[in-house]
């Protein structure tokens, strides 16, 4: 059986498999965020990649939609679409963008790439799930960033107004942003405060920590009548040492194809 | 029409468990019978637009049909993105009812006139745009609303509009009502607009004129095959819409005019010029300001007439 280790680096070679298509992409926040969707599609959420529209699966809200290298990865080694899918990356009539839309992959709940437009989404399902009295849980990925969006905080005070238990957000909280350091371009910080102060149950951990993602993330709600928020403390690049917590790889074009071995050669 | 508008969403409501309300910090007790008898149908939420689209979104791809009610302004170039991607490019059956369309909110100010919301909202693929001219036409639209496909904006008046249409009128979204048939020469409106334009066309057929009024509640899509056969034999039209004439219906029939290569139509449009409306006062002086009225109708129509 193939180590969890190594599904890991699969996962991230199926990255550069994309990034190797379009000689380039968003590879750092992708990269970051691994662990947690391999986790959540792991361990946690109940689907069918059969009938993606199962009434009664998870649902998933990608917000931060230019993560998508992560998704895409893992929703084919999921089967909801094919690894040659993979390959197609942004070719023009491909069903994978630069940006996810749910009306081409089965598997995406929400199309997103402008940020801050998931969580209220999220909350909408999540309030029609409690009006319904499902059972399923939704759960929300962030970027850190992203929470420079009025948006998400106009949500969170919504979705504490509503007592949405069934409600996850993961925040990948990797400290970059495009321009640079997310607490020198709009700090987010103290945001384990701040989302305590807007309603939200809030745990930390390493956001690359399978075993400890696995343990949090197999307890929702974390307290009942919340919002359950986990901050994932991840590195943007993880895995790319050349790559990690460097600014200039959030997003990447005109790869050469000495760089895109390099990049294998660390995922051997 | 803004109560019959949201007494009919209740009314519907009460038979359909999937229709859910959501109101922006609405005025003291708005539907508060249906907030008491339905209350979870009725939402009223916080001054959070944008949050609250993309909760209608999430709500619609759950089942549900949220219709949201707050000011027009608020409502559409506020959260215009969310209106763009959490609804209309998931295609979903939200109902955006935008309050105070054109310049009923004339005492308040820039921030709360609402004449440019079809231009914004045009160019939104699988958007339904409908602009009703009384609480008669209103009634029958809100019905038509619940099972309709895709998103739909729907522009309410002032309230306490004079009713011009009758029980009797055929109203289908999508669909011109031809309330007086053109002979020489055609109104064509949407929303309140026509009320005026009634008006004018009163003074002016009883001076022997034989003026059509057409109404396009909806604004998107046009009624083009009304339309075409319309152009085929009237060939002076005066569009009037309480609304930029930049982008609204105006652009749109010229638009339509164009793409199908009708000839030899004169079109005279009035709307609101393309500047910030400077003054407050009432609607109705606005509108007299603006030459949205019956007496320059009038005198616009007789222009065209004459050849001018």
């Amino acid at each position: 059986m193939e180590s969890q280790e190594n599904k890991i680096k699969s996962l991230r070679r199926s990255i550069i498999d994309m990034i190797k298509v379009r000689k380039g992409g968003h590879l750092g926040p992708a990269l970051s965020l691994v662990e947690i969707l391999y986790v959540l599609y792991e361990h946690i959420l109940n689907f069918n990649p059969k009938n993606p529209s199962w009434k009664k699966r998870d649902r998933l809200i990608f917000s931060k939609g230019h993560g998508c290298l992560a998704l895409y990865a893992i929703l084919a080694e999921k089967k909801f679409i094919k690894k040659s899918d993979l390959k197609t990356f942004c070719e023009p009539n491909s069903i994978l963008g630069g940006h996810p839309e749910k009306n081409k992959i089965p598997g995406v709940e929400a199309s997103t790439g402008s940020l801050g437009h998931g969580l209220p989404i999220g909350v909408g399902m999540s309030l029609a799930a409690k009006l319904n009295k499902e059972k399923h849980k939704i759960f929300v990925i962030l970027g850190d960033g992203e929470m420079n969006e009025g948006s998400n905080w106009e949500a969170l005070m919504t979705a504490s107004k509503h007592k949405l238990e069934n409600l996850t957000i993961i925040i990948d909280r990797n400290k970059l942003q495009a321009y640079g350091k997310t607490e020198d371009i709009l700090s987010i910080e103290p945001l384990k405060a701040k989302l305590e102060s807007f309603g939200s149950e809030v745990k930390s951990t390493d956001g690359h920590d399978i075993n400890k993602l696995k343990k949090i993330l197999k307890k929702t709600p974390f307290k009942k009548g919340r919002i359950s928020a986990l901050i994932c403390n991840t590195t943007k690049g993880k895995g790319l040492n050349f790559a990690e917590n460097k600014g200039e790889w959030h997003h990447k074009s005109n790869l050469s194809e000495q760089e895109i071995d390099k990049m294998y050669n660390f995922l051997k | 029409m803004r109560k019959t508008s949201l007494d009919t969403v209740y009314e519907i409501a009460k038979k359909n468990k999937k229709v859910i309300f959501l109101g922006s910090d609405l005025g003291f007790k708005t539907l508060d019978d249906m907030r008491v008898r339905l209350p979870k149908n009725f939402l009223m939420e916080g001054i959070c637009e944008q949050n609250l689209i993309g909760m209608s979104a999430g709500l619609a791809m759950e089942g549900y049909i949220p219709y949201i009610n707050t000011i027009g302004t608020f409502l559409t170039r506020r959260c215009y993105e969310q209106i763009f991607l959490d609804i209309c490019l998931h295609n979903l059956p939200v109902r955006l009812i935008g309050n105070g369309g054109g310049l009923v909110y004339a005492p308040l100010g820039p921030t709360h006139l609402s004449v440019e919301d079809f231009a914004i909202l045009r160019p939104i693929p699988n958007m339904t745009i409908i602009s009703p001219c009384d609480a008669i036409e209103m009634k029958k639209i809100m019905l038509q609303t619940e099972l309709f496909p895709g998103p739909i904006y729907i522009r309410v008046a002032r309230g306490g509009d004079k009713i011009i249409t009758s029980k009797e009128t055929n109203v289908k979204i999508g669909k011109a009502v031809e309330l007086i048939k053109p002979i020489e020469a055609v109104f064509i409106t949407t929303g309140t607009t026509t009320q005026i334009a009634l008006d004018a066309i009163n003074l002016l057929n009883s001076n022997n004129s034989k003026i059509g009024l057409v109404h396009l509640h909806t604004v998107k899509p046009l009624d083009t095959t009304y339309l075409k056969n319309l152009f085929n034999s009237t060939k002076l039209a005066v569009i009037v819409e309480e609304h930029s004439v930049i982008g609204g219906l105006g652009s749109a029939i010229l638009e339509f005019i164009n793409d199908n290569r009708i000839e030899n139509v004169r079109i005279k449009r009035i709307g609101i010029p393309d500047k910030f409306v400077e003054k407050y006062g009432t609607q109705e002086t606005l509108l007299k300001y603006l030459k949205i009225d019956r007496d320059n109708l009038i005198e616009e129509m007789k222009k065209l007439l004459k050849g001018n």
